[in-house]
């Protein structure tokens, strides 16, 4: 039997929107027999993308980025054996972006053949559901509790705590639904679990639903997401085969059924409670609070939400102990926060690192300064509904409450990188016409104040009464913020404000004209 | 199905069929037939109406709630340009203009908030297909060699 070299070429939709396909049919072919191609997610060294990997004796060798018409060349020049070749990184692992991350929820990510049960298992998967299976509903919830694990969504609330509150009510029916509505601009962790490691997911619902008495979940996923839907979708049916789903999971007296929902374009619908009107096939419209999802939530269950990477980071949890996890971290933001770079930056990817790591080493360190070269100006944190900050903040560790007392968040860890070219009032327009474009249209400070904040900012950018407008504004804001009835209308004010805050200067550059109005069918203004 | 209904109504009574049974299923029927015909013809709404035992006003209510569910067929290619904050940074909205402005008859250019590409932005959907690094070169590249007939949505 003729031993054939592994190569690994990521199938993660990032990397295929560079060429990784055509990569890896070109590798296939040129390597023929001697060669087996096994497509896996993304190790997140993004900007490396199409990042190839060969097994060697000495560990997976990397070459990236690498592109379809090079790979002959590559193959002649000996990258099936490992050589030093043009685009050699040496080993994968010794890449000191990857060396020096601290990967918990992403450590399959990658390294696995995502739809391989087998694969998953012999990385330590499903060690997680059979320890929590042993244990009662209330231990996990204890484990989960005690490992400090807050909602990764943004909103950062204890998960533990939301899961008790489940547990602890009673119905005919329950549900565990993860939000995989990954709308935030620079945010893409979600995804690349989704489509490198889906089984993580499917654990960790597992695990939840054992933990709060559920027996239906959801995965609702954006429709912006086509593959990580149908990884999802043959990830569940391979686990449904393996006995992780369905009747009596793993022998137990767990039984758990889990459906893939997909979205239809509408960012408000990552808010939750939005999110569940549209699983139950609404419009995606805000629901008030009181009652909380976890007591009235789907079909007005007692309903587990929580995001991708909440749920993500549990089998770990089970499988290693509170313990381990709450090991690292600082204050009350406990654990590993998959870190997302993206916007203008030399190396944007995934970098997954305790919390307390600073902005700056981000944004500079792993991140490496802009992609243009030009220096950095602001940076995004945590989505359109995050502030910008400024270089002199790039102190700041990454830690829910620090971000809160500088009047910004972490969020789902999404830092978007802007250079020195940037128009920071541009910018915070731009955070007041995507309100006014997803709002859900249910509360008015959403609905209108988006509209009358983009018309505000449009009058001082073109130098119309800019003092007495930029005082409406912080009016309109304050009123956006403390009225509205959920997170889009109430934190769209923190780009804005932000922008006003800490790069003033932008709104008082020379005149820009105020847009003409074009009219609907309907005479409204856009 | 009812004699001598169309054939469109015929085939929205069969998407709920195939639905029934599933909890709150106006999405996935409404995503299966924007899969199939490219769009959500009205005719549909009383139809689904009827069988779900909705309004015509709260199925009509959905279809125009979300973004992805349109009225009527896009003609030609459909280019999607990322315009959210990460593929700013990146020059998106140079792009957007490029495209509004050189893309003619053949082309329904429309605007998209994340494709998940925030590391590799500009990033474009051509008729489904993610692109990453796209400048205006490649996006004129891409439009070119892609097929006006092919399905423009993804099967969901």
């Amino acid at each position: 039997m003729t031993t054939q070299t592994i190569v690994y070429v990521p199938r993660d939709a990032a990397a295929r929107s560079v060429g990784a396909d055509e990569v890896a049919e070109r590798i296939a072919a040129a390597g023929g027999d001697g060669v087996r191609v096994v497509r896996t997610g993304s190790r997140g060294l993004l900007w490396l993308e199409p990042m190839v990997e060969v097994a060697t004796d000495r560990g997976r060798v990397a070459y990236g980025p690498v592109a379809a018409h090079e790979v002959d060349g590559l193959v002649a020049a000996g990258m099936l054996d490992g050589a030093d070749t043009d685009h050699s990184l040496g080993l994968t692992e010794d890449i000191p972006f990857l060396r020096d991350q601290r990967r918990i929820t992403f450590r399959r990510v990658g390294v696995v053949d995502p739809l391989s049960a087998a694969d998953y298992e012999r990385h330590g998967g499903i060690a997680g559901l059979r320890k929590a299976l042993a244990m009662t509903p209330e231990q996990v919830v204890e484990e989960v509790t005690a490992s400090g694990l807050r909602g990764r969504g943004g909103a950062g609330f204890p998960a533990g705590i939301k899961w008790k509150t489940v547990l602890g009510a009673t119905a005919d029916v329950k549900f565990v639904c993860c939000n995989a509505d990954e709308g935030d601009s620079g945010t893409f962790a979600d995804r690349m679990l989704m489509e490198g490691d889906p089984f993580t997911l499917i654990e960790g619902m597992a695990i939840a639903a054992h933990a709060v008495g559920a027996t239906e979940g959801y995965v609702y996923v954006r429709s912006e997401y086509p593959d990580a839907i149908a990884t999802l979708r043959q990830a569940i049916d391979a686990a449904y085969a393996h006995g992780w789903l369905g009747e009596s999971v793993l022998g137990s007296d767990l039984s758990f059924d889990l459906h893939v929902r997909v979205g239809a374009g509408a960012y408000i619908c990552g808010e939750e409670t939005s999110m569940l009107e549209s699983l139950e096939g609404k419009r995606g419209e805000v629901r008030s609070k009181p009652p909380i999802p976890a007591l009235a939530g789907l079909f007005g269950r007692p309903t587990v939400v929580n995001n991708v990477l909440t749920l993500g980071s549990v089998p770990m949890i089970l499988a290693e102990g509170a313990a381990e996890f709450s090991g690292f971290g600082v204050g009350r933001s406990r654990g590993t926060q998959v870190f997302q770079l993206g916007g203008n930056v030399a190396r944007g990817g995934i970098v997954e690192a305790p919390f307390g790591i600073t902005l700056g080493e981000l944004v500079n360190g792993y991140g490496g300064g802009t992609r243009t070269g030009r220096p950095v100006r602001a940076v995004q944190v945590g989505g359109p509904l995050g502030a910008y900050l400024p270089v002199d903040r790039f102190d700041l560790p990454m830690d829910y409450e620090e971000f809160a007392a500088a009047g910004a968040m972490v969020g789902h860890g999404g830092v978007v990188v802007f250079d020195d070219t940037v128009d920071m009032a541009a910018m915070a327009r731009f955070a007041m016409e995507f309100c006014a474009e997803e709002s859900c249209g249910k509360c008015t400070p959403c609905r209108v104040g988006a509209v009358r904040g983009r018309e505000t900012i449009d009058k001082i950018r073109a130098g119309i009464d800019a003092e007495a407008n930029l005082e409406l504004l912080e009016d309109l804001c304050e009123l956006m913020t403390d009225g509205s009835l959920c997170a889009m209308g109430g934190l769209t004010p923190m780009p804005v404000r932000s922008a006003v805050q800490h790069f003033g200067e932008d709104f008082h550059r020379s005149p820009v004209p105020l847009p003409t109005p074009t009219f609907g069918p309907n005479g409204s203004a856009s | 199905m009812t004699s001598g209904e169309s054939p469109v109504a015929a085939r929205a009574r069969s998407a709920v069929a195939a639905h029934r049974g599933e909890r709150g299923a106006l999405l996935p029927i409404l995503h299966d037939l924007q899969a199939e015909f490219g769009y959500v013809d009205p005719a549909v709404v009383p139809v689904l109406a009827e069988e779900l035992n909705l309004s015509r006003a709260e199925v009509h209510g959905v279809i125009s709630f979300y973004h992805d569910f349109r009225e009527s067929p896009a003609p030609g290619t459909v280019v999607r340009v990322c315009r959210a904050e990460a593929c700013q940074a990146n020059g998106a909205e140079a792009l957007m203009a490029h495209a509004e402005r050189n893309l003619g008859d053949g082309v329904t250019v429309q605007q998209v908030f994340c494709l998940g590409n925030c590391a590799l932005g500009p990033a474009v959907e051509v008729n489904g297909k993610l692109a990453g690094r796209v400048d205006a070169a490649r996006l004129d590249a891409l439009v070119a060699s892609a097929d006006p007939f092919e399905r423009k949505v993804h099967t969901v």
